[in-house]
């Protein structure tokens, strides 16, 4: 079952949005990167037209370092799409970034890039434990983050 | 300036029966609810000139208008963010009748949820714009989004599964002793819990809601055209609506406090205006659509302190006798959910004495919207 409706049933890939595509854009190129203020610098996810900090129009896209924590984790379990359903256990984290703790970004911890969202053992995850982003490219060609263990 | 403290009550409840699958659709369903409801206060149908619902009703206050033969409307209003608007409309129609817009109003919610489509069957409805930083991930429902923040409080103030469990078995104590109830009857044990399969780990099956097909309304009218009414009024006290700085949907990870969430914020304006706090609260009846929900809003509206909500639900504290009964009823998680109007109506239910598990000489009650999103609440009296 789990092979036939994987191939029909993809993983979900993100619905872009006018704010949101630059992220995909340099994600694509294998960087991560956050949207700026460029008048008062504060730093602000998910991205949005304007600065909450100082109203200001203006924003560049700062590249972090790629490291983090984990800040939470969850394991969800069926009734969910297939795609997901075909890889039991698997979790999904929250990173928040080195550079910028405020910054929390919802992905998956995995062993490599391009490893299954349920490679890596259930007990490793841990609030706290550092890591990596990595970039993994999907079938349809979207690019999204992955992280891994600094110490795997 | 005008207030509305006291100005407004619900003299009018009424339900169908819950179940997981219903053959009526959410029109009838919708429709007998408000009629039972109109019937419960002793008005007729031509006097309703107000209507108040939240999003993810899909019968529309144009349909029941005309179904149910309601007058001129002149008034009408549909609050955002799903289950966090279900006190809201009570708010919105008092504010509606005390500002002389509108006479007699209907709050209702009418769900299919038992028998109808559920979003892990439907790639499509997974995918709007905001989930595109979410769902790609895998955290797909509510549950996972919820489960994340019940990892964190886990994580930083020591809360428990077991505390977890208080929350369901106070709510399954509750519905086993109410007959309308999904789980009338079906009584819950720690050990049912602890080995119950997971939904999204760490949360299992008794921390997530029923999936039901129900319908509730009430009716709200002056204080004054409600010392006419055939029932016992139940005043609106106190209202709010919260939707904090930097929120985010139900996926609040991106502001300072992930863990302080809208309950906070309606708290704040909701005590402000009343008479009374927390400490004088009878009996509450809090959104639990996931068990996390409950020791987040008791800290929220200040019946403990920042991380003290797991702690709170020790000693039998939400059970009846207890220092603040919750959910009397049985409440999403065992009487049906139905998006938080059974906690309204088992609201009215214990300040006119007919709970099935009556708070004796109860006369204040708190009533929570969901919990997580942009949410509302209203304080409740007898008078
Ligand atoms: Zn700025």
């Amino acid at each position: 079952m789990a092979d036939a409706t994987t191939e029909q049933e993809p993983l979900l890939t993100p619905t872009v949005d006018d704010d949101g595509a630059p992220f995909w854009q340099y994600a694509a190129r294998g960087e991560l990167r956050i949207q700026a203020c460029t008048a008062c610098a504060e730093l602000r996810f998910p991205p949005r037209p304007c600065c909450p900090h100082c109203q200001s129009f203006d924003s560049e896209w700062r590249r972090m370092s790629g490291r983090g924590r984990i800040w939470s984790y969850v394991f969800p379990h069926p009734p969910l799409l297939p795609a997901y359903a075909a890889q039991p256990g698997y979790n999904a984290i929250v990173v928040e970034l080195a550079d910028a703790p405020r910054i929390r970004l919802v992905g998956n911890l995995v062993t490599a890039p391009d490893a299954p969202l349920n490679s890596i053992a259930p007990e490793r995850l841990r609030i706290g434990a550092k890591v990596q982003v990595a970039f993994t490219t999907l079938d349809d060609g979207h690019t999204v983050p992955r992280w891994i263990l600094e110490r795997p | 300036m005008a207030s509305l403290k006291d100005a407004t009550a619900i003299v009018g409840i009424g339900q169908t029966p819950f179940a997981k699958q219903l053959p009526d659709s959410e029109k009838t369903l919708a429709c007998q609810a408000i009629i039972a409801a109109l019937d419960d206060a002793g008005i007729a149908p031509s006097e309703v000139d107000a209507f108040a619902s939240y999003t993810m009703e899909e019968t529309d206050e144009v349909e029941v208008a005309k179904a149910i033969g309601a007058g001129d409307v002149t008034f009408f209003s549909k609050v955002g963010y799903g289950g966090g608007g279900s006190c809201a409309t009570v708010a919105h129609l008092a504010a509606a009748i005390a500002t002389g817009q509108a006479s007699v109003g209907i709050a209702w919610r009418s769900r299919k949820r038992g028998s109808g489509p559920r979003p892990w069957k439907n790639t499509a409805v997974q995918l709007p714009t905001p989930a595109q930083w979410t769902r790609p991930f895998g955290l797909l429902r509510p549950a996972d989004e919820i489960a994340m923040l019940a990892r964190r409080h886990m994580h930083e103030y020591g809360t428990t599964r077991d505390h977890l469990f208080n929350v369901a078995l106070a709510c399954r104590n509750r519905a086993n002793q109410n007959p309308a109830a999904m789980m009338y009857e079906r009584p819950l044990t720690r050990d049912m819990y602890m080995t119950s399969r997971w939904i999204s780990e760490p949360l299992c099956l008794f921390d997530n809601c029923l999936e039901t097909d129900g319908a509730l309304a009430c009716v709200i009218v002056s204080a004054e055209r409600a010392r006419d009414c055939r029932q016992k009024p139940v005043y609106v006290h106190s209202t709010a609506q919260g939707l904090p700085a930097q929120h985010h949907g139900m996926v609040n990870y991106w502001n300072d406090d992930p863990l302080s969430g809208p309950a906070w914020t309606a708290a704040r304006h909701l005590w402000k205006q009343a008479d009374f706090g927390p400490q004088d609260v009878d009996v509450a009846q809090i959104y639990d659509a996931f068990t996390p929900l409950i020791p987040l809003s008791l800290e929220g509206y200040g019946f403990c302190g920042r991380g003290e909500g797991g702690a709170f639900t020790e000693g039998g504290a939400l059970e009846s006798g207890g220092r603040l009964p919750i959910n009397t009823g049985g409440g999403g998680l065992s009487e049906a959910y139905v998006h938080g109007f059974n906690l309204i109506n088992e609201g009215v239910k214990q300040l006119r004495g007919t709970s099935t598990a009556q708070v004796p000489d109860a006369s204040t009650c708190l009533v929570t919207a969901g919990e997580g999103v942009p949410t509302s609440a209203v304080l409740l009296r007898a008078p």
